[in-house]
Formats: structure tokens, sequence, C-alpha cells
């Protein structure tokens, strides 16, 4: 007895190394994934924020514009729709530089302030008509080129013929400059203004409003629905071949490729039910399928969790049915069906293929004000920006994806800070 | 192996012999003598040994069968349960006293496959029948559970919700006094008075089930059925329940399961054996821990099995 007893003790000792050896492998292999994993993340951030920050600032130009009366109302009647604002940015900028001539240097002189610049003379005049003969200082946006020449995007050492802005325009850059007629400000149209071809102009407020649009309709639609299913499903319904079926069909549909989906809101929602294209309600319809099978699946995980102790106790009492779901089965498994609906409506904020078959990808310069206007949605305006040629839309792109993320950030804020509010009622 | 297996069971009636305390000492069965004294149904049949009637009965099943699938839990099962008495389900695990049990409040309902035949009534009335809704009956026999489970809610909370449910009280003073008083009969208010809004799952074990039972007992039932209600708590909190269920047993007729001997010898009156899904003998509480009439009762009582 004793003398076996020896030797399973040296067994044991002999194989300790060997155990401890494996399960510092282990400890090491685990922390190297999530490095691997934190390092990913970290990039990722990095060159987000270092190339979307300088989107968040935009170049802008002081003209000293002369409102004569000569350019906007030759007939002395101001038509405000037809009257030549861009003569009067064109005269100011002659001013400043008067030894241009020539129509092509001209040219050259006018391209470095932003098309913008007429509009903001005709808000201006028509905000207070007494402005007509005088003489006003106003800051208006640079170019786009100017405005990545002064963010240093582009580099003014390298040949004229490889960047899209000559020579001439780097050296009048340079003097106004030097006078003080040029600077930098917070970019307040990215977040003011819809999608534009000139890059200076383009925001994301068109896409923002989509998004949001969309995902009301979405969470109106898919937690209600979901969460009925999944109590009908998990407390109600008879365990058949058919509630098999069921339970079957829901997994594999949340495993279905998202443009699947807008293929299918294409033919019902658009030619079936002749609702509009590229409107927030159809994109939110689509979401709404996508996301049903992440919250029925996520709630009746919940629903499950929910100790069978507690249920018998309701019963034991005499609850109905009805009674024991309402009063504590749904108030415990919330929590875990509120997180299944975020995670679910964090994939819908992120879901740009099947929007493309709604149309939802179109080129939409108005800021939509409803749930049928025509608009986009965060990732498509990422998709279209990474897409465009101008070298301003880069950093634009960047920036939309910041802001993409920080919607997604308040989104997961808001659950957390609603699921702790619930669970501290118990 | 085998040999180290008889001599745990030659040892194991012995010390059972010295915690039976309930009973008195000189009555106590001894394996060998009692043979003597009588002539014992050795074979599990069909027929119930000892008593199965009683004076007032006021549950009475008759012929229950319960199966689960193809499983057949219970087998022809017939017992009346008086007005004002405890009554012990005893029997070794999985022998189908907790399922008998939640026959009489219908909680095998929720399970889906579970099938109930042969009748059961409540004060003459089929519990079993149509016209019955498993909610009325349910507020008429409570139940505890095995383990303590009070709603994750308030003390307060926890009680009112029966009455709540069922609508026993018209105001918010009437509800307070049914909580008061049922804690009370629990033998916890003194103990709770003073924090009835924190969540009663912060209470001990033992609270916790007195909890339980003041939750029961507030919806004002006829019958208490009790799964085991002392088998997570230490002694100290199993003596005052099993005090509470004393006190109970004057004003409810109590069902209750248990794998405690001294438990069924100290509170109830009566004592039923299950074996295998049959009741294989009932009788007074004395007559069966001293003198069972079946050999498998007292094969269990001795220790022998279970």
């Amino acid at each position: 007895m004793t003398a076996s007893r020896k030797k399973s003790r040296e067994i044991v000792e002999a194989g300790l190394a060997r155990r401890r050896r494996k399960e510092a492998t282990f400890r090491a292999t685990g922390m190297l994934a999530t490095a691997v994993g934190v390092i990913f993340l970290g990039v990722f951030f990095a060159t987000l924020i270092v190339q979307g920050a300088s989107a968040f600032k935009q170049t802008f130009i002081k003209l000293d514009v002369v409102m004569s009366e000569s350019v906007l109302a030759p007939d002395g009647e101001l038509d405000l729709a037809y009257a030549d604002f861009d003569g009067l940015v064109r005269n100011a900028l002659r001013r400043d530089f008067p030894n241009v001539s020539g129509r092509g240097e001209r040219r050259e002189l006018y391209r470095l302030v932003s098309v913008a610049a007429g509009y903001e003379l005709r808000d201006l005049v028509a905000g207070d008509p007494s402005l007509l003969g005088s003489t006003v200082e106003i800051w208006v946006p640079a170019a786009s080129n100017v405005d990545m020449l002064i963010k240093g995007n582009i580099d003014p050492s390298i040949d004229e013929s490889l960047r899209p802005i000559s020579d001439a325009q780097v050296a009048w850059v340079e003097s106004l400059q030097r006078s003080d007629r040029l600077e930098t400000r917070f970019n307040t149209a990215l977040f003011t203004n819809g999608d534009s071809r000139e890059p200076e102009l383009a925001g994301i407020r068109g896409a923002l409003m989509g998004s949001f649009y969309m995902l009301i309709v979405t969470v109106a639609l898919a937690f209600p629905i979901g969460v009925a299913a999944a109590i009908y499903l998990e407390e109600f319904a008879p365990r058949s071949r058919w509630s098999d079926l069921i339970e079957v069909n829901i997994n594999n549909l949340a495993a279905v490729p998202s443009i699947v989906f807008g293929l299918l809101g294409l033919a019902v929602f658009i030619n079936w039910m002749a609702l509009p294209r590229s409107a927030p309600l159809v994109g939110g319809l689509v979401l709404s399928l996508l996301t049903l099978p992440v919250i029925i699946i996520a709630s009746r995980a919940a629903i499950q969790s929910v100790p069978p102790s507690i249920r018998e106790a309701a019963l034991g009492l005499g609850a109905s049915k009805m009674q024991v779901v309402f009063h504590h089965v749904l108030p415990l498994a919330l929590p875990g069906m509120l997180t299944g609906t975020i995670i679910g409506m964090s994939r819908a904020l992120g879901e740009s293929a099947p929007l493309l078959m709604i149309g939802m990808v179109a080129f939409i310069v108005d800021v939509p004000g409803s749930f049928t206007d025509p608009a986009t949605a965060l990732p498509v305006q990422v998709y279209l920006w990474a897409d465009s040629p101008e070298r301003a839309f880069a950093e634009r792109t960047s920036a939309a994806i910041i802001v993409l993320l920080g919607f997604l950030l308040m989104m997961n804020l808001a659950a957390v800070i609603i699921r702790k509010r619930m669970e501290r009622k118990w | 192996m085998t040999e180290t297996k008889i001599t745990e069971e030659e040892a194991v009636p012995e010390a059972r012999r010295v915690e039976t305390d309930g009973v008195p000492a000189a009555q106590k069965p001894n394996g060998v003598a009692a043979h003597t004294v009588v002539e014992r149904v050795a074979e599990l049949g069909e027929k119930t040994v000892g008593e199965v009637r009683c004076d007032n009965p006021f549950i009475v099943t008759e012929n229950v069968d319960v199966y689960y699938g193809d499983n057949h839990a219970i087998q022809n099962v017939t017992l009346e349960i008086g007005k004002s008495e405890v009554i012990a389900l005893i029997g070794p695990s999985g022998c189908g006293k907790s399922t008998y049990l939640r026959c009489l409040n219908r909680m095998n309902d929720s399970i889906e496959s579970a099938r109930v035949t042969g009748t059961i009534t409540l004060d003459r009335q089929d519990i079993y029948g149509s016209d019955l809704d498993p909610v009325a009956l349910r507020a008429r026999v409570g139940m505890v559970f095995q383990k303590p489970n009070p709603f994750p809610k308030s003390i307060y909370d926890n009680v009112a919700y029966g009455p709540r449910i069922h609508g026993l009280a018209s105001d918010r003073a009437e509800l307070d006094e049914i909580v008061h008083t049922s804690l009370d009969r629990a033998g916890l208010l003194k103990e709770v008075k003073d924090r009835m809004d924190e969540p009663g799952t912060g209470l001990s074990g033992g609270q916790q089930q007195r909890l339980c039972i003041a939750r029961t007992i507030a919806v004002n039932p006829e019958v208490i059925l009790m799964d085991e209600p002392c088998s997570a708590l230490d002694p100290i909190a199993t003596a005052r329940i099993e005090d509470l269920i004393d006190e109970l047993s004057r004003d409810y007729a109590i069902v209750i399961v248990t794998h405690s001997m001294q438990q069924a010898a100290r509170v109830s009156q009566r004592v039923a054996y299950f074996h295998l899904g049959r009741l294989v003998e009932v009788d007074e509480t004395n007559r069966i821990f001293t003198n069972p009439q079946h050999k498998l009762t007292e094969d269990y009582i001795t220790g022998r099995i279970g």
C-alpha cells in the first residue's frame, strides 16, 4: 500500500512540470491573441483619426466684396434667383490680385474660392437687402484643392503637371496667407450640409438623418415583433414539427447574406407595394427583416435564462400564464433582449449592401425631412465618398466613418444605461 | 468492491437508528426483532398496505396514474388527505412522491408530455374537470418549493403579489394588513418589518423559505403543498420551518414531501411511503415508524434502501 502510494506520488510530481508548461503555453497564446486584436483595433482607430481629423477643419478666404448694383441689378430690379453673385466674387478676387491678366489666368484665380461663395453672398443679401451698394468683408470657403494644399495633402514641391493646383495658384495662396486673408476654421458644413459634388460643401447631415429615420423604423418594427415572436415561441407555442421548422428557419435567416434582404425589399416593398424608392421607410423595413432573426434568437436566449423556479413560484401562487410572462419573465429577460436588439441595430446601422438594392445609393443633395424623402445612409455615404476621385473626399470618408462609429458608440451607451437602470429596479 | 458494499449496508441501520429521535427508542424498528413480531408483505404489488382512507377527507385521489411520455411515473395511487392534517410523503429519489404532489395543484400541466388519469377531488370537486381553472385551483392549493424562490422584488411585493393578482385587497391598507398578517404567521415579521422595501433575495436561506411560505398563505389557501421545503436549509432554519408547519396545520391541510424520516416523524400525523411509482404503505406516523406492514417500508425507514 505504502509502496504504491509512493509511486503514484512520484508519477504526479513528474507530470507537474509538463502540466505547468502546457498552462504557460496556453496562457501565452491567449495573451498573444488578445494583443493581436488590440493592435489591429489600435491601428484601425489611429489611421482613421489621422486621416479623418483634418476633415473637421476647413480653409476660409477673406474677401472684400463690393455689392455693386450695376452687377446685381443691371436693370434696376434685384432678382435674387438670377443676380450674378459669382461676378461679385470674381470682382473681389480681381481687386485683390490686380496683376492677373488673361482669361486662363483669371479662371485659375477664380478657382481659389468655392462655388459656395456666391450662394453665401446671395443669402446675405436676401437677409438684409440694405447691403446693396455697400462693401462687405466676408469669409468664404476655399476651394477643396486650396484646402488640401493648406492641410499639406498636396505637395507644392512636385512637378506642376502632377498636382491639381498650378504654380500660380500656389503663389496666390501664399500671398493670401501672408496678408492674413486665409485661415482654417471648424468645418460646420460637414455637419449641416447634405452631399455635394464639391468636397468643401459635402456634408454628412443627409446620410445621418437617413440613417436616423431608418433606425427609427427598424426599432419600431423589429423590437416589438421580435420580442413578441420570441415570447410566443418560447412560452406559448406547442412543441411540434412546425415549431421546430420555424426555429430552424429563424436560425437560417440570421445567416442569410444581407443583399438578399435588399432584393426581397426591392421586389416586395418597391415593385409590389409601390413604396417610394430611396426612402428611409423602405430601408427601415428591409433592415427590420434583417435584424428580426437576431432579435428573436437573443430574446429567446434571454427568456430561457430566466430561472424556472421563478415561473413555478408565480404559477404556484395562481398566476396565469400571461401574468407569469409579463410580471416575471419579461422584466428579467428584458436586459438580455435589449442587448440583442442593440446588436441587431448596430448591424443594421453598418449595413450598406441591401440599401444599394432599394436605391439608397443615389446622389442626394437634400437633407431628408421625413420617412419618405429620398435619402442615403452613413455606410452608403462612406462608400460613395470613397469612390469619388477628389483628394478632399478621402479625408471626408474617414470623417464619415468616425461619425458612424460615434453614432454606434452613442447607441451602445444608451443601451448600457437603459439596461443598468432596469437592473437596478430589482 | 462487492465486499465493501455489504459492510456499508450493514452499518447504515445502526447509524440511522441513533438519528431517528422523533420516535421513542423503545418502539424503534429493529431489523431482526421486527421480523419476529408480524408477517410483512414483501412484494411490490397493486395494493397499498395500511389505511388509505381517513375520517374527514378533503383531497381524494382515486386510481391516479401519471405518465411522462412513455414513462409511467405514478401507478394507480389511491389516497385520501384529511382537512387539517399533515401528511408526509416519503420514499427514495425518483419514486414519484413529488410528481404526486404536483398533481394536486396541477403543476404538471406545465410539462407538455405529462398526462394524468384517474380522479382527484378537492372538497368533492374534480380538479381536473373542465369547469375548474388551474389558476383558481392554485389559489386554493398553495405550494412551497424545494429551493427558496422569492421573486427578485421587495419583501413586501413578494408577499403582496398573490393578493394583487387575485384582487384580494380592495385598497392599500387592506393589502398592508394581508402582508403583515402573512409575514407574522410565517414568523418573519419581526425580522423584516423595518426593511420591507429591500429585495427578498437578500434574506438568508431560511428567511427566504419563510418568505415563500408567507407568500403562499397570503393568498389564503386551503391546502399547502411542500416539496422538500427544508432540504436546502441548515438544522436551525429547518427547526423553525417545522415549528411553523406545526402551527399552520391547525388551519391548513399540509402535504409535505421529505427525504428526512426524522422530519416526517416530527411534523406529520400520517405518512405515505412511495416506491417506484407505487404507493406502498400509508398509515399513522407512529405505526409506520414502529411497525410498518410492508417489507419495503421497513427496509426504507431502517436505512436499507434509499
